[in-house]
């Protein structure tokens, strides 16, 4: 869906006007390619620990690394670790994991002020944090949590198409674990391009690294439900593109446009209606006879009935919950019950904002979604024994045809409440679910990322 | 069964190898005029190709070669098959080539493929058929044709003025496509109005097998049975033509359509007759070997197929009853008798022509004196017939019905194996225009 406004100020007299009132001015946003470089320019690691020196060795440290190496494979950046004058960094990070009272913070922080009126379009902050507990000292614990309030802060303070984003470590997390690195590099590249303001908890360094960046999917066998057009569509292209062996799962009467993906991703179409009691037998029968195995299960498949619950019937409450709850459920079950999902799987499944904020009209969504959230929470410890995981999306406003049929008007207000001030594209909401199916986000467990542009609603 | 008055030849080289179905993909069919009134016979072909492609992972996959055929054709489609491989996601090296044999069209692709498999010469085949009657050729008068040739032959001005002044203003009335028996002049529907009268079936049993037709196909779209064995094409998700609320009462209001210059009673309605449906199918075929290397289950094994054709146009027998003949032959060849048939499927062109058909094989005086037998062929149970419904429900794009009943007997053949273990066979028998037949065993691979 084309974002006129969004043109209309990024070009000539248009874009002009559009200072001089003081109007909204999204930038197009730097999106993922494979072979471009993961960041446009320097980046500034600040930070004095031995995490901020670890975390930067990996950032500088040269690509492919000699085999047989104990040390990590380097991203081969031009890592900065003071702040040079009259330098455009393409991306900040942080690295805050040894503070421990809110004095400390003033130092990172302020150098960070430093550099941020020359940040690159698309830039990126990535602040590197600990998570507060009820068992830390009160200071210890005020700092961490002043990490959560200074990012979010910060988030919204950024122009020009960059974002803030925070990978917080629970307590014994290595800075070098997989997960931390996955949701590092995450954060810098233009993958996470509509990802804004958001705190991602690491919680075990459990997972890999992948054998390569480009294809941290090779191998692998997903499945993508809802996939025959928007999201899914565009989560079976991302997750093919990232080397996936795709089975593309939409209702029989949506084959057509099924037959479509499954041969634009070089998969296999299996026409199937989730709420099927058979469903999960059906789907991992179909994903080891003709691909040999199932490694990934993306949950996307999912319907609106709006209705203000005053208004609302039995039937438009049920089909909601139905497709977008216990269809999902009832397929896990099946799954970890069968033996035959347990190298490493990862379930991934489409929440949304509403889960988290409420909508108004949307009772019965936001309670299947809120549902979604808080199933992958408790589902997910049940995978960790298989070196698995289970994680949640939850996408804010999306350009697709769902939200092309919102009044034109309210579409344009619902496009500009987040910090990045437009809507975000499926591929963006492919680009997390991605990055939560691959080896390196193993030691995220049960969480739930928002890919929203940072919406000023919720949390 | 009794012996037949010659022995038959010994069946199937030991050189041979199994030829296996492995699935199949259809769009819905479409009554004519609906929803595919704008879909050329290669748009259709091309969808039912992709949508076997995308459920088989087939995506710049070289196939053996692809063969299938429509029955009412353009001339500018001389090339239909290849140009519909050309368009879909199949490799572009996948050769191609057109069949043609009426209503046999689908089952003859499945026949010839299987052949060149048990032979070594192919790996893989996709076999299938498409035909529109809403898309359907319409020619220019055959004075005018003459005429527009002769112009572009002649010379001088005087010439041209000539020729032109041969034509006529009725010559310029186009020439409507035309499934008529070009010997006969009849219509298919008027040949089996002959055939229903010479059979004496009533109109009764013409609307209960037409009912139990409609219950089936809607039974078995009902438990998603066609949830990989069709892929829906410009809206339509399921077949236009099933009535799944039809009754034997709805069916007996229906006036007779066929039939109605004939002394006996014309029983041949809309309603126990197939429509004119737009529709393509198509049935991927392979050896063990391409099998295996590709992940697939193998479904059926095509074990034998056997043509006849009838004179209708001289003897005794009605346009649609080769198959009656085609079928002891063919049974014989193999050592097996209707009762050792799990699956028969027969092609309802029309209610009469599966009644007729049965009551032939029923008949002492028949069996004697026309299939050479001691008495009658023997009898199809009821219930192993056309159990997933046919023509009369899904309605019958011609070429493209031999592909839909050879997919969907293969999959029930493949579960009831599953289910039980045990050898099951299925009998295919597709009655074509020319007096043609052409019948085909499959048996659980």
């Amino acid at each position: 869906m084309t974002d006129t406004y969004l043109n209309l100020v990024n070009s000539g007299v248009t874009k002009k006007l559009a200072q001089q009132l003081g109007l909204p001015q999204p930038a197009p946003l730097r999106r993922y390619r494979a072979g471009t470089p993961l960041v446009d320019g320097p980046v500034l690691v600040l930070g004095r620990g031995k995490d901020a020196d670890a975390l930067a060795a990996v950032l500088a440290g040269p690509a492919g690394g000699a085999p047989g190496s104990t040390v990590l494979d380097g991203w081969d950046l031009d890592v900065h670790r003071h702040a040079s004058p009259d330098t455009r960094y393409a991306a900040v990070v942080v690295v805050l994991t040894d503070v421990e009272h809110p004095d400390q913070l003033a130092g990172p922080v302020l150098a960070t002020a430093g550099v941020l009126r020359g940040l690159a379009r698309g830039g990126r902050v990535v602040t590197v944090s600990r998570e507060a507990t009820p068992d830390d000292a009160p200071a210890l614990a005020a700092a961490r949590q002043g990490v959560d309030g200074l990012l979010r802060s910060l988030a919204k303070e950024l122009r020009g198409g960059a974002t803030g984003n925070g990978v917080v470590l629970r307590e014994g997390v290595p800075v070098t674990a997989p997960s931390t690195l996955g949701a590092v590099r995450f954060f810098l590249s233009a993958r996470s391009a509509f990802v804004d303001g958001q705190l991602l908890t690491v919680d075990s360094d459990a997972g890999a690294l992948p054998a390569s960046w480009d294809r941290p999917l090779e191998g692998r066998v997903a499945v993508v439900t809802g996939a025959a057009r928007g999201i899914g569509a565009s989560i079976a292209a991302t997750l093919a593109r990232d080397g996936a062996t795709v089975v593309a799962v939409d209702v029989p009467a949506a084959g057509e446009q099924l037959a479509a993906v499954a041969n634009r991703v070089h998969g296999t179409a299996l026409q199937l209606d989730v709420t099927a009691q058979d469903a999960g037998a059906r789907i991992l029968a179909h994903a080891l006879q003709r691909h040999g195995r199932l490694d990934v299960v993306v949950h996307n498949a999912g319907i609106t009935r709006d209705k203000l619950l005053a208004n609302m019937t039995p039937d438009k409450w049920d089909s909601v919950l139905a497709v977008n709850i216990a269809s999902q459920l009832r397929i896990n079950e099946a799954l970890l019950t069968s033996g035959d999902f347990a190298d490493e799987p990862r379930i991934v499944s489409l929440a949304s904002t509403s889960g988290i904020a409420g909508n108004r009209g949307q009772t019965n969504y936001a309670a299947s979604k809120g549902g979604v959230i808080g199933m992958v929470r408790a589902t997910a410890p049940l995978l960790v024994p298989f070196g698995g995981t289970a994680n949640a999306v939850a996408p804010g406003f999306i350009e697709t045809e769902m939200t092309a049929r919102i009044p034109a008007l309210t579409r344009q207000v619902a496009r500009r409440l987040n910090s990045l001030q437009q809507g975000g594209q499926p591929v963006d909401v492919a680009e997390a679910v991605a990055f939560l199916a691959s080896p390196a986000a193993g030691g995220i467990v049960g969480r739930t990322l928002r890919v929203c542009g940072q919406n000023m609603v919720g949390q | 069964m009794a012996p037949s008055p010659r022995k038959p030849p010994t069946p199937t080289a030991p050189t041979t190898r199994r030829a296996l179905v492995l699935g199949g993909n259809r769009i819905p069919f479409a009554r004519a005029g609906g929803a595919y009134a704008h879909a050329s016979n290669q748009d259709m072909l091309t969808a039912a190709l992709d949508g076997l492609v995308a459920r088989y992972g087939l995506q710049g996959e070289r196939i053996g070669e692809v063969a299938a055929g429509a029955v009412l054709k353009h001339s500018r489609d001389f090339n239909l098959t290849r140009e519909s491989v050309l368009g879909s996601a199949l490799s572009p090296t996948t050769p191609a080539y057109d069949v043609q044999q009426a209503c046999a069209t689908g089952l003859e692709s499945v026949v010839g493929l299987a052949n060149k498999i048990r032979l070594g010469q192919l790996e893989s085949g996709i076999a299938g058929g498409v035909d529109t009657t809403s898309d359907a050729p319409i020619a220019v008068s055959d004075r005018l044709r003459r005429t527009l040739l002769d112009l572009s032959r002649a010379k001088t001005v005087g010439q041209r003025v000539a020729v032109a002044a041969r034509l006529r203003p009725k010559d310029l009335a186009p020439a409507a496509p035309r499934t008529d028996e070009p010997r006969t002049g009849l219509s298919m529907g008027e040949h089996q109005a002959l055939t229903t009268a010479q059979w004496g079936i009533t109109r009764e049993a013409q609307d209960e097998l037409a009912l139990a037709s409609h219950q089936r196909l809607a039974a078995a779209w009902d438990a998603g049975f066609f949830d990989d064995l069709v892929t829906p094409f410009r809206g339509q998700t399921r077949d236009g033509n099933l009535r799944a609320d039809t009754s034997l009462e709805k069916l007996a209001k229906l006036r007779p359509a066929f039939g109605l210059g004939l002394d006996t009673p014309a029983t041949m309605t809309a309603g126990n007759s197939t429509p004119l449906t737009d529709g393509a199918s198509t049935v991927l075929l392979g050896s063990d070997e391409w099998a295996a290397a590709h992940d697939l289950t193998p479904l059926a094994v095509v074990v034998d197929a056997e043509a006849a054709a009838v004179d209708f146009v001289h003897g005794v027998d009605g346009l649609l009853m080769a198959p009656v003949f085609a079928v002891p032959r063919l049974l014989a060849r193999n050592g097996l008798t209707l009762d050792d048939l799990d699956y028969v499927e027969i092609h309802e062109a029309f209610a009469s022509t599966v009644l007729t058909t049965l009551a032939a094989w029923e008949s002492d005086q028949f069996g004697k004196e026309r299939l050479g037998l001691d008495g009658a062929f023997g009898t199809v149970d009821r219930a192993r017939l056309n159990v997933h419904g046919s023509s009369l429900a899904a309605g019958h794009p011609f070429a493209a019905t031999g592909g839909r009943i050879v997919a969907t007997v293969s999959k029930e053949l493949h579960r009831r194996k599953q289910a039980e273990g045990r050898p099951v066979r299925a009998l295919v028998s597709v009655c074509a225009a020319g007096g043609l037949g052409l019948t085909a065993i499959l048996e659980a691979a």
